[in-house]
């Protein structure tokens, strides 16, 4: 059994108000139940509506895969109420810095310092482990299987695929296809194609046949241009994605915070107009919070 | 201890002054990082290291940016400039102008052969950094072990021993073991593992690496040239298996190549801030 719940579906900063009530504002979280495991990916702030759902559950061992470390997919960290409890098991797996070199605890342990924060990291009751990724490494988590895949953004990035009963998602974190820095007319511009052409195959390849892809969809064609580099995908560039691994579903997240709910319904609209219906093309969503997947 | 190596002076206020504006272009950042031998050795030594695990050998900064991302490298190299740089000419005697100038020499000279080898263009870049960071020991003595780094060169000049003669007996290593031992442990490509370990090799040793030939080649001629200088001042000769490569001696591949001057001023404007 493999089923997701989505908890947090904004991109940037979390953006509650009359204009987001139906895709919701919380920054990103999904809710994964693979077989009786509990996988969480990410913690923005849609962990903490999450959390207040699980007291049923405890003692709980959960599994939280942090895509990246920027403040919209860490930042409901410290109000994830099971780590304040004895007997619970919370267990964070990220990438590492390799600019510091430090791991993903860092993530934790400073929004949880002094100024940031009235309880200490040494306080929380629960019994906390952090595991450092690196690229393509298998997790194995009860009958799941959670793989890393370095995507590419303004920081070390990973998308994760998780697989259960012969069922699969993929979730991207924050990712733009990397571009050519060079110019056409530059030596060495045929070189950094290359280059990409390459990358580009080799996370297609690992995300090749999923049942769901959920993809970092945050601009419209129209906005990308002015926030290429930013790291973030747009419609055109999360449906070629879509087309060419093969995937069954395709959900659009990390909406643009100022982009309300009609805003955002007239946007996929748009696209869906754009990129007419193929044979084999994937069903194509918009993430919506507290809406339920079951694969 | 070579993880607090600074780099070269020139780079090194470029890459600030440069990542201080947020329009910074990345082929300019791009191409600062490639023309320093140690912020090259650095950042291949981090994207190729267990950090990512990439199943793939990364071989040069381009295609670090594309897999790991221009802001990462961008900020791999910030830490490194605000490391602090090597001193013009630290206590071990060593210009380190003119040691740059002979390693940007032999990655250009490199690259022209690799290219005349017929090398894809995807591959002559493996010829550039091959050339870079073939002397990267010296650096690494020059720094660490500088009284007997000193004596090593004085030894080349009042004795006219080889410098890797004279780095045997003050040091009881050459430049080429220590580099090539290092970026053997840095996981760096084989490929240039091999060039920089073997670039003073008369003999083949089993290797038949076209971009070692070519860097071994480059050195030859570029110290001929007498374009910058690297503390060796022994003139040798094309190595037989070498020649034969190229299918002639010396004099006449350096012939055969035609004026330099272009490809060389712009190695030339990489130094001197
Ligand atoms: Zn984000
Ligand atoms: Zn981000």
């Amino acid at each position: 059994m493999l089923k997701f719940t989505f908890r947090g579906v904004r991109g940037s900063i979390a953006s509650p108000g009359p204009e987001t009530v139906i895709y919701g504002g919380n920054t990103t979280c999904i809710e994964v139940r693979a077989g009786s495991e509990l996988i969480i990916l990410d913690a923005g702030t849609g962990i903490f509506p999450l959390s207040q759902t699980l007291a049923p559950e405890f003692p709980l061992t959960c599994h939280i895969f942090i895509s990246h470390t920027h403040w919209d997919h860490i930042q409901g960290l410290p109000f994830f109420i099971p780590m304040f409890v004895a007997g619970n098991r919370v267990k964070i797996y990220g990438g590492q810095d390799p600019v510091t070199g430090k791991g993903v605890q860092e993530a934790l342990s400073r929004q949880l310092e002094y100024a940031f924060f009235p309880i200490r990291e040494a306080e929380l009751s629960a019994e906390l482990e952090y595991i450092s990724l690196s690229e393509n490494q298998v997790v194995n988590i009860g009958d799941a299987q959670v793989t890393s895949v370095l995507m590419n953004h303004p920081a070390i990035n990973y998308g994760y695929k998780v697989s259960c009963g012969g069922r699969s998602l993929f979730f991207t974190g924050d990712h733009e296809w990397p571009y050519n820095i060079y110019e056409p007319d530059d030596d060495d511009y045929q070189l950094f194609e290359d280059h990409i052409a390459q990358k580009r195959k080799s996370i297609i390849d690992a995300v090749a046949g999923v049942d769901v892809l959920i993809i970092d969809t945050a601009y419209t064609d129209d906005e990308y241009p002015a926030k290429k580099g930013w790291g973030h995908g747009s419609f055109s560039s999360s449906i070629a994605m879509a087309r060419d691994a093969g995937v069954k579903h395709c959900f659009f997240t990390h909406h643009e915070p100022t982009r309300g709910d009609k805003g955002l319904e007239k946007a996929f609209q748009a696209a869906m107009d754009k990129h007419p219906s193929q044979p084999g093309d994937p069903k194509f969503h918009l993430a919506r919070e507290s809406f339920t997947f079951e694969l | 201890m070579v993880d607090e190596m600074p780099a070269f002076p020139g780079s090194v206020n470029k890459i600030l002054q440069m990542t201080s504006s947020i329009d910074c272009a990345p082929k300019d950042l791009v191409q600062v990082i490639e023309h320093d031998p140690v912020m090259m050795a650095k950042i291949l030594k981090l994207v190729n290291s267990a950090y990512f695990g990439l199943s793939r050998e990364i071989t040069s900064i381009k295609h670090g940016v594309v897999f790991v991302g221009l802001n990462t490298i961008k900020n791999l190299a910030i830490s490194i400039a605000t490391m602090g740089m090597l001193s013009k000419t630290g206590p071990a005697g060593l210009d380190m102008n003119r040691f740059l100038l002979h390693s940007l020499g032999t990655a250009t000279v490199a690259k022209l052969l690799g290219k005349r080898l017929g090398v894809a263009s995807d591959r002559a870049t493996d010829y550039f950094v091959g050339g870079l960071l073939h002397d990267i020991g010296k650096v690494v003595f020059a720094q660490f072990m500088p009284q007997e780094m000193a004596r090593a060169l004085k030894r080349v000049e009042v004795e006219k021993v080889s410098l890797p003669i004279a780095e045997m007996i003050e040091i009881g290593a050459d430049h080429a073991q220590l580099g090539g031992m290092l970026v053997e442990k840095w996981q760096l490509p084989h490929t240039l593992v091999t060039c920089i370990k073997e670039h003073h090799s008369q003999e083949q040793n089993g290797n038949t690496n076209k971009v070692l030939d070519c860097v071994v080649a480059a050195n030859i001629m570029i110290k001929q040239m007498g374009f910058g200088c690297a503390g060796n001042l022994v003139e040798d000769r094309l190595p037989g298996h070498v020649s034969a490569r190229f299918g002639m001696e010396l004099a006449e591949l350096r012939e055969s190549m035609g004026n330099l001057d272009e490809e060389l001023e712009k190695a030339n404007a990489f130094i001197c801030i």
